[in-house]
């Protein structure tokens, strides 16, 4: 393992920017959801990476890392859900004209 | 540089071209499917870093569930998608100023730290750590209730996905 730690954490930095980004500037919300995609994948890569790197033995990280795969199956399976039910109502999913709920 | 150096390289290479091109395309099946092509990386790294468990998983899990249930609501949503102008907002240069920013800040962060540079310790001989990820995750002692808690929000999840999805006949 010849790999320095930093490489892992700058990479795990520069996809959550990319997936930050994506969230933001995305009209579309299945769009905004890919976003929140990759921004969680930078977050399991660097718990892995810190969990090989201190120590192998605990297995804090990976089971974190678990449990953040879970929240990610059931946050997109309810979102794209609730995607799908607005697009029945309202004909749209783009964020902004989702605005029934806007004061 | 040493056989892994290349590959982490390589790989890191087609998680952030992937990436980008998923914020930035403008057909929404493409950006599914480059997020399929970012989500191999991710599992090329995860099996780097010897966790062969999440390796698999993040092939089976994201790759096979998740990016295809995206594809799946793209497909149900499809008239909206390409015909409708730009896929961004008018002010995207704000958030991609905040995207650079807060990299900037996190990698001045990391390079602060004093052990940012350290290599992996070996794994001790005789120690497997898919083992011990197994019984950390039903030793009460371990990991069993966080476990138990995923398991009830998967549960909740699909009831909850089924009744909002669901169609009312009204």
């Amino acid at each position: 393992m010849s790999i320095p730690l930093s490489w892992y954490l700058v990479l795990a930095a520069a996809l959550f920017c990319i997936g930050l980004f994506g969230v933001l500037s995305r009209k579309n919300a299945i769009a905004i959801l890919l976003g929140i995609e990759l921004m969680l994948n930078a977050v399991n890569i660097n718990l892995v990476a810190f969990w090989r790197y201190l120590d192998p033995t605990r297995m804090a990280g990976q089971a974190f890392a678990i449990i953040v795969f879970a929240a990610a199956a059931a946050e997109v399976a309810v979102g794209l859900a609730l995607i799908i039910s607005v697009y029945r109502r309202h004909n749209t999913i783009l964020a902004d004209e989702i605005n029934l709920m806007k004061w | 540089m040493t056989p892994e150096q290349i590959i982490f390289l390589i790989s890191a290479a087609l998680i952030l071209a992937s990436a980008m091109m998923v914020v930035i395309t403008r057909n929404l099946i493409h950006a599914a499917l480059w997020l399929v092509s970012a989500l191999f990386g991710v599992a090329v790294l995860f099996a780097i870093l010897n966790a062969s468990f999440l390796a698999v998983v993040q092939v089976v899990v994201y790759i096979g569930a998740i990016a295809i249930l995206f594809i799946f609501a793209v497909m149900l949503t499809r008239k909206e998608m390409r015909d409708r102008g730009s896929q961004t907002r008018s002010s995207w240069w704000l958030p991609a100023l905040l995207g650079v920013l807060i990299l900037a800040g996190l990698i001045f962060l990391i390079f602060g730290q004093p052990a940012v540079n350290r290599t992996a310790p070996a794994i001790p001989a005789g120690v497997d750590p898919l083992r011990l990820l197994g019984s950390a995750l039903v030793s009460p002692d371990g990991y069993v209730l966080p476990f138990e808690a995923a398991s009830v929000l998967l549960l909740s999840a699909l009831v909850g996905a089924v009744y909002v999805a669901i169609g009312r006949k009204s």
